[in-house]
């Protein structure tokens, strides 16, 4: 059985298990995952407990998780934050 | 609703752990809820007790009192497996209310992914509530701080006790204050080259109040134990210090250390550079506030310039029904906090009922008092002084979550006649995105005062902290209150 | 300070930042004073809605409108700093009967000068907001209806009085009135005597706490509740003011009881302002877990995405009100040297350029754009007068 790994962006990246998203990340050296919306800056993680909210990121199709608390699971789907994806159009009545 | 309990305790650290296990011991019926998957707060985040074969070091790497903390949570898994205590882990309290004489209502709301009760399971009830929701790192804005790399000070720490990932190679520790030691002294006993740990007050100030110091003769142990590691791996330490600017293109590549005056003012020319990857900055806590604010409960402005609430030495608040314990009545530290926090189970099981015990509720107070004097003396050797805001340029952001710099603080009071952080916030909006003021409020009511001159008070604070919303919840579960 | 200034406000929110404005434009030497700092009551708490759509025909409306050609025209230059935004408004049916209800408002309110178009279906509703609901049937379209900051509005109006002479004293709060015989002759603070030729009440919902200073002659302002809703920022994704048709019909009732209706906007800054709610409570500015989750779920109705966002804030405002709903606007018959400028309820963003202006008409003694009969302070004790 192969190691644990997140898709970060598509990318397989191994991590332990009962490590947080945001600290498989760092360990692969990956520091930032999002850009803010005036200035275009990239971030990850700042206060590290779930406060500050910087280090948001998309996971498995849910917008705007913390990486520093969502605990990383094989095979999750890890997106990079755009903030200017449009939200999803609400579906059509049949 | 669930089920009625006795108490209701917010937050599974070292305050709350205690307070909810001694609650349990004396029959009371408890409901625990906690933000973490697992019991031990910030002072004892560890790694995931499910996977601990998957780490490479010991769960109580880095850690202090673990004992302690072991037998906490020895009793605590007793208590939930007994059914004494009901334990809602995942989950926080976005609002507290009062409903009646002894009644006080916590409205929870799941911490990640979606809601997973259904919506008659979010509140619980109880007769007694103890705040135990802790603290979180202060910060200072300074130039650059905005890079990846850059990081609280307890963030690295959680990134090393909790996930044991170094979140640089070569890091400079900034700040002041006690913490920086033990978190340099976690990085190099993590392979981290520490380049330099700087306190922007000088070890001097200790010397100003020394029998505080003596008051926690384990402190003394632990101060000797960082001495210890910082000889052996040679880590520079640097009073009269501070970080000043952080420069980097898209991450921190070098940080430049400064000489300050007494006043904390940078010293032109005494500039140093050296390279880092990982800046760790800590300026002490601010307690978390939102739920004793949302309760109408009487707070003041600690020693540290921090806004707590206000409790007897019983740790009961304004409200009888409501009690406090931990860093939410002033920032002390973990044995303290374990101590507030049985002494207000203790109380509380006295009054509703329980034989009390006169004894240990007098050592209880006692060892209190004795902590509280020892934190008085910590807080006062290393205050934030007043020059930070010399370090400060116009394009420096102030508020990470919308962009909002120094330079558009200062417009809004000197031209618009913005004269109190409140009137800023709305008007220049520092405070206004997602983590609605934590971060920047401390640095925003500082920067204001030192424009206006005029000096904050508790009503300042409070104002900031009003927070009816007390975490982000998903408006859906919103509406289903209705 | 023995000066005696021209004009006194009382109030640092919009309407005395406004009236500060155009008085000081007009050369008059103005102080603006205030118990707390600048918008710290209901201007702080509020949207920032410049809306022809709600109005009942009458001097409401022509105010209504005299005021949007204000902010348009005479304060364009400074459209930006306040980030004023035509973005027009959209009224939306959610089944047919509604929809002919609305058909037939539309209808009228052309013949009273409001600009409608007609959105009849689905598809043209969903051409302007692709995020409605797919259960919404039709709506109308106002593009007369806009926006602007509330707090920097506030601000810059008050820092465009000053370098024009005017004074803004904050925390300073008013304990009396300084009379002489009948004449109020000024404004009383623990300092001292503050002395004016007309000292004007813009003081919000405390309005009629204010007035009282004046025993007998005061004015019946009281507050109504409303509650907004703050989301996490997100891309854009509400490009207008959009509001159920049943908006119009609460913001003209009396009731007491809470009473929920949506209105769902976006922000420069990305986030979704969720509203609206009126309930008769005093000043409790408490939180209501009724009337918060009642908007959000009227909100979820018309924009099914908003589900999933996080709600970040919450905030409570008092709209001042008169029991007629007209304001309170002009010199008091019962008392000289006091005027009112209050009671505008709702719309105190949007009409406080209008009032403002016509008030410096009225206190250079000039012939005013519009009629202020209707809005006269004393017109509740008139039948006491008759007697």
């Amino acid at each position: 059985m192969s190691d644990p790994v997140i898709r970060f962006d598509g990318r397989a990246i191994p991590f332990r298990e009962g490590q947080t998203v945001g600290a498989a990340l760092m360990a692969d050296g990956t520091s930032s995952w999002r850009t803010t919306r005036r200035g275009g800056e990239p971030r990850g993680l700042f206060c590290g407990i779930g406060v500050c909210f910087d280090c948001l990121v998309t996971v498995d199709g849910q917008r705007d998780q913390r990486a520093c608390i969502v605990a990383a699971c094989d095979g999750q789907d890890v997106r990079s934050g755009n903030p200017d994806e449009p939200l999803p159009l609400p579906e059509e009545d049949a | 609703m669930t089920n009625e309990h006795d108490l209701i305790v917010v937050g599974a650290g070292p305050a709350g752990l205690s307070a909810a296990v001694t609650a349990a011991d004396s029959g009371m019926r408890v409901a625990m809820i906690d933000a973490a998957s697992q019991p031990g707060g910030q002072f004892w985040r560890h790694p995931d007790e499910n996977h601990l074969a998957a780490f490479a070091h010991d769960e109580s790497t880095g850690h202090h009192h673990w004992g302690r903390f072991r037998d906490l949570r020895k009793r605590f898994r007793r208590a939930v497996e007994a059914g004494a205590i009901t334990y809602l882990p995942g989950r926080q309290v976005w609002r507290a209310e009062r409903d009646g004489e002894e009644r006080v209502v916590a409205h929870t709301t799941v911490v990640t992914g979606r809601e997973t009760r259904a919506a008659a399971e979010r509140s619980v009830a109880a007769r007694r509530m103890i705040i135990a929701t802790g603290a979180y790192d202060r910060q200072l804005p300074v130039p650059g701080w905005t890079l990846p790399g850059a990081m609280a000070a307890g963030g690295v720490q959680a990134l090393l006790k909790a996930n044991q990932v170094a979140a640089g190679r070569r890091a400079v520790v900034a700040g002041t204050g006690p913490f920086l030691m033990s978190v340099a002294a976690g990085l190099a006993d993590a392979g981290v080259e520490v380049v330099a740990v700087c306190d922007i007050n000088s070890l001097a100030r200790w010397a100003a109040t020394p029998w505080r110091a003596v008051q926690e003769p384990g402190k003394l142990t632990e101060g000797a134990a960082y001495a210890r590691t910082f000889l052996t791996k040679r880590i520079p330490f640097r009073m009269r210090t501070a970080v000043t600017e952080i420069r980097g293109a898209s991450r921190v590549e070098q940080v430049v250390l400064q000489k300050v005056d007494a006043n904390g003012s940078p010293v032109a020319g005494s500039e140093r550079v050296v390279d880092a990857d990982l800046v760790a900055l800590g300026w002490g806590f601010t307690p978390q506030l939102e739920l004793a604010v949302g309760l109408g409960l009487e707070t003041r402005t600690d020693v540290d310039g921090s806004l707590v609430v206000v409790v007897d030495d019983a740790h009961r608040t304004s409200d009888p029904a409501v009690y406090a314990a931990g860093e939410t009545t002033g920032i002390g530290g973990a044995v303290q906090s374990c101590a507030e926090g049985e002494l207000a189970a203790l109380t509380i099981a006295e009054e509703l009922g329980s034989a009390g015990d006169a004894r240990r509720t007098a050592r209880l107070r006692r060892r209190v008092a004795r902590g509280r004097r020892f934190a008085i003396g910590m807080h006062l050797a290393s205050p934030v002084p007043p020059g930070w805001t010399d370090w400060l340029r116009p394009s420096t952001i102030v508020c990470r979550c919308e962009e909002v710099t120094a330079g558009e603080i200062t417009h809004a009071v000197r031209d618009l006649g913005a004269d109190d952080p409140r009137d800023v916030r709305v008007t220049a909006r520092p405070g206004m995105g997602w983590c609605q003021g934590r971060v920047c409020g401390y640095p925003l009511s500082k920067l204001v005062e030192a424009e206006t001159g005029c000096a904050r008070s508790a009503a300042d604070l409070e104002a900031l902290t009003k927070r009816p919303i007390g975490v982000p919840v998903r408006l859906s579960d919103i509406a289903d209150l209705a | 300070m023995a000066r005696t200034y021209d004009l006194v406000i009382i109030g640092a929110g919009i309407m005395g930042a406004a009236a500060a404005y155009f008085a000081a434009s007009r050369g008059l030497g103005v102080l603006v004073i205030d118990r707390g700092s600048i918008a710290s009551g209901t201007s702080s708490h509020c949207e920032g809605n410049l809306l022809v759509s709600d109005k009942d025909l009458g001097p409401e409306l022509e105010l209504a409108l005299y005021a949007q050609d204000v902010w348009r025209s005479d304060l364009a230059e400074h459209a930006d700093v306040w980030e004023y935004e035509a973005k027009g408004g959209i009224m939306v049916a959610p089944d047919d009967a509604t929809m002919a209800q609305l058909r037939a408002l539309a209808d009228h309110q052309r013949a009273m000068g409001i600009t409608v178009e007609d959105l009849p279906g689905g598809a043209a509703l969903r051409e302007r907001e692709p995020y409605l609901s797919p259960a919404m049937v039709g709506g109308a379209f106002y593009p007369q209806d806009s926006q602007v900051q509330p707090l920097l509005a506030t601000h810059h109006l008050l820092r465009l009085a000053r370098d024009r002479g005017a004074r803004v004293m904050t925390h300073t709060p008013v304990v009396g009135f300084a009379r002489s015989g009948d004449r109020v002759t000024g404004v009383r603070t623990p300092d001292g005597v503050i002395s004016a030729d007309v000292v004007l009440n813009c003081a919000g919902p405390w309005s009629g706490e204010v007035s009282r200073f004046a025993g007998d002659a005061s004015v019946p302002v009281m507050p109504r509740k409303g509650f907004v809703l703050v989301s996490q920022p997100i891309p854009v994704t509400v490009h207008h003011k959009v509001y159920s048709a049943s908006y119009v019909g609460d913001v003209a009732s009396g009731d007491a009881d809470l009473q929920v209706s949506p209105v769902v906007e976006g922000t420069p800054s990305g986030t979704i302002l969720l509203g609206s709610s009126r309930e008769r409570v005093g000043f409790d500015d408490g939180f209501s877990a009724e009337a918060v989750a009642r908007i959000a779920r009227a909100g979820i109705e018309l924009f099914p995405a908003l589900a999933d966002l996080k709600l970040l804030r919450t905030y409570s405002g008092f709209r001042p009100f008169c029991p007629d709903h007209l304001p309170v606007v002009g010199p008091d018959a019962r008392t000289p040297g006091l005027w009112h400028a209050s009671g505008q309820e709702g719309a105190g963003i949007g009409l406080s350029v209008g009032v403002a202006k016509v008030l410096a008409q009225a206190l250079c003694g000039e012939e005013t754009d519009l009629d202020l009969a209707p809005f006269r302070p004393e017109r509740f004790d008139e039948e006491a007068l008759h007697v």
